[in-house]
């Protein structure tokens, strides 16, 4: 891993990082991608990812519910936290010229 | 009368006796988080909201429609999301957020109403200082400042849940909340002279509780005993339509085996746990255990064998690759799960940006810790075209060999008993510098959480600096029940649960 490394994964993850940031960052995740390593030494032939740990247990039955309306209107209460708003729509930056 | 050390079973009988009443307790604990500010265990206290629903309580109880926990006060971890108190997961980029609806646990514990009509009747004192989202293992990534331990104030509450346990542990509280993906509930409960347990997977809703690792994350008790952890346990569980993890048979009295001996015809009073095989893993008492951890817990596996358990050594092999494992999977699902922070509809917004994209990147780039932004990074890594299988599937086919270690060991045994931690809590700023070595100190607590087995911490002791020494009893699946009850007996025996710190007043 390098330095272009850490600036690929920051824009993938939608964070900047200033040059000084990237190069204090680096070793961190050096450090945490050696400790990673260490699985590459089991032998996992065969055998299937485990996604969630109740199924390692059982099948899960995936309870489906009556096709009905459940919840009442919260507009309101949903828009105060809204950094901007507008009649009860989010506004964001302009996207389509 | 000393409330902050009144087990809540007896609050509870004092309550119904009316020799006080809600209002009194809640005023009682309030008055006390004002004079206790420098623990820096609360983020949010709203004490005009705690008054009123106290005073909903004594109703309910005047009127004869109070159950077990009714008027009992509570602190609830940030992570959830709780109606009239900010619910910030400790991190900038949520600070001032209100949320329009409860968590599901809040729900369950607090005062029924007519869109909640079980709820327990509990009255919420504030909300919890914790690790950013989470993450961390020492309370020092919140964006709000650390929490100092009540028995020493230079050293970490442990975390995330920090809050909650310095929040009990300095009588701030009689018990809190908290969540546990790695270890979150058990190890502050550990380093703060605590009881805690983390269910398992699937036993408590995760409906409003902010989202870390999700196949990880459960939310259980922190308090001064197994008894307390028990009766707000069954409080807390249940099944959730909300929830597509929520398990059907959820909800149960986790308290039913307490007070009775392990194997049922057994009349040995003196013996309580006879029949009982308690498995001790070699793994988490080799290299790197801190030797008065270790000889602590060796005396609480003794003490264990005087009430009749039988001790057999179990070998759980994959233990130190739980640490690479969970620092993949956890990351991978927290990458993913704090996409939603962009400062659109919630949460805070960059003031300048040039156009959406960048919105998205200034916002986000603001609002989050150094901790967060690391694991964001690692988890979008990890997940990348390329690396997916060498990392993300590798980790979760070693996930399986995990759980099925434990299968292995639970042939031989019932319980699993060892340490917390490899040691007490550490120096504030000891570790924050390197998070490789942050990261080591949760080895013996992960494991059980990529599993999603029941796991508990209990205090056993007290190292040469008088910090408390926390033992861990892991059981198999479902088993809450009978953990408890083998820390019920092991309180019986034992008063390491009932010290008080000397620096709390």
């Amino acid at each position: 891993m390098n330095l272009d490394d850490v600036q690929r994964i920051a824009h993938l993850s939608r964070l900047e990082l200033s040059q000084a940031e990237a190069e204090a960052v680096l070793p961190q995740l050096q450090a945490i991608f050696s400790l990673v390593e260490e699985m590459q030494a089991v032998d996992t032939t065969g055998l299937e990812p485990l996604a969630h740990p109740i199924l390692f247990l059982r099948d899960l039955a995936q309870p489906l519910r009556v096709d009905q309306v459940s919840e009442s209107d919260h507009r309101t209460e949903n828009m105060k936290s809204a950094p901007a708003q507008l009649e009860g729509y989010f506004l964001v930056p302009k996207v389509i010229e | 009368m000393s409330w902050q050390n009144t087990p809540i079973s007896l609050m509870a009988k004092a309550l119904a006796a009316k020799e006080v009443s809600s209002t009194e307790l809640t005023q009682y604990f309030l008055d006390r988080i004002e004079a206790g500010k420098q623990w820096n265990a609360y983020l949010d206290v709203n004490t005009h909201l705690s008054l009123e629903q106290a005073s909903k309580a004594d109703k309910l109880i005047s009127t004869g429609k109070a159950g077990k926990l009714t008027g009992i006060p509570i602190a609830h971890k940030d992570v959830f999301v709780t109606r009239g108190w900010k619910s910030t997961a400790a991190s900038k980029i949520l600070a001032g957020y209100e949320s329009p609806f409860d968590a599901t646990v809040v729900a369950n514990l607090g005062i029924p109403d007519e869109s909640n009509p079980h709820g327990a009747g509990m009255v919420c004192l504030g909300k919890t200082n914790m690790d950013e989202f989470a993450m961390g293992s020492s309370n020092e990534n919140s964006a709000y400042g650390p929490v100092l331990n009540p028995w020493n104030p230079a050293y970490v509450a442990g975390g995330s849940s920090g809050g909650s346990a310095a929040a009990v542990a300095a009588g701030l509280a009689p018990i809190a909340t908290g969540t546990d993906t790695g270890g979150s509930i058990r190890q502050p409960a550990a380093f703060c002279g605590l009881t805690g347990i983390k269910p398992s997977y699937g036993r408590v809703s995760r409906y409003g509780i902010i989202a870390y690792a999700s196949s990880l994350d459960q939310a259980g008790p922190i308090g001064k005993s197994a008894e307390d952890c028990a009766l707000v346990l069954s409080a807390m569980s249940s099944h959730d339509q909300r929830d597509s993890t929520s398990l059907a048979d959820s909800g149960e009295d986790y308290g039913r085996y307490l007070n009775q001996n392990w194997q049922e015809g057994n009349t040995n009073a003196a013996k309580p746990l006879e029949g009982l095989r308690i498995g001790l893993p070699k793994e988490f008492f080799s290299e790197g255990l801190a030797s008065d951890v270790s000889k602590s817990v060796g005396e609480a596996a003794k003490t264990l064998e005087g009430l009749g358990a039988k001790l057999i050594e179990v070998s759980l092999p994959k233990t130190k690759l739980s640490i690479p494992v969970y620092y993949v999977l956890a990351p991978a699902e927290a990458s993913s799960n704090l996409s939603r922070f962009d400062g659109v509809r919630y949460g805070h917004r960059a003031t300048e940006y040039k156009d959406l994209g960048d919105m998205y990147q200034k916002s986000r780039t603001e609002g989050f810790g150094a901790e967060v932004k690391r694991r964001i990074m690692i988890g979008t890594y990890v997940l990348c075209h390329g690396y997916y299988d060498a990392y993300y599937l590798q980790a979760q086919k070693i996930r399986r060999i995990i759980a099925a270690d434990f299968q292995a060991a639970f042939k031989e045994c019932d319980v699993i008993l060892g340490p917390v931690a490899p040691d007490v809590a550490w120096r504030l700023g000891e570790k924050s510098k390197d998070p490789v070595q942050m990261y080591l100190e949760d080895i013996y607590t992960l494991s059980t959480n990529l599993a999603g087995l029941p796991a508990m911490s209990a205090p056993c002791g007290f190292n040469a600096n008088d910090l408390p020494i926390g033992m861990q009893l892991i059981g198999n699946y479902f088993s809450e029940a009978r953990l408890l009850q083998v820390a019920h007996e092991y309180q019986h025996a034992t008063d390491w649960h009932l010290r008080q710190a000397s620096g709390v007043a």
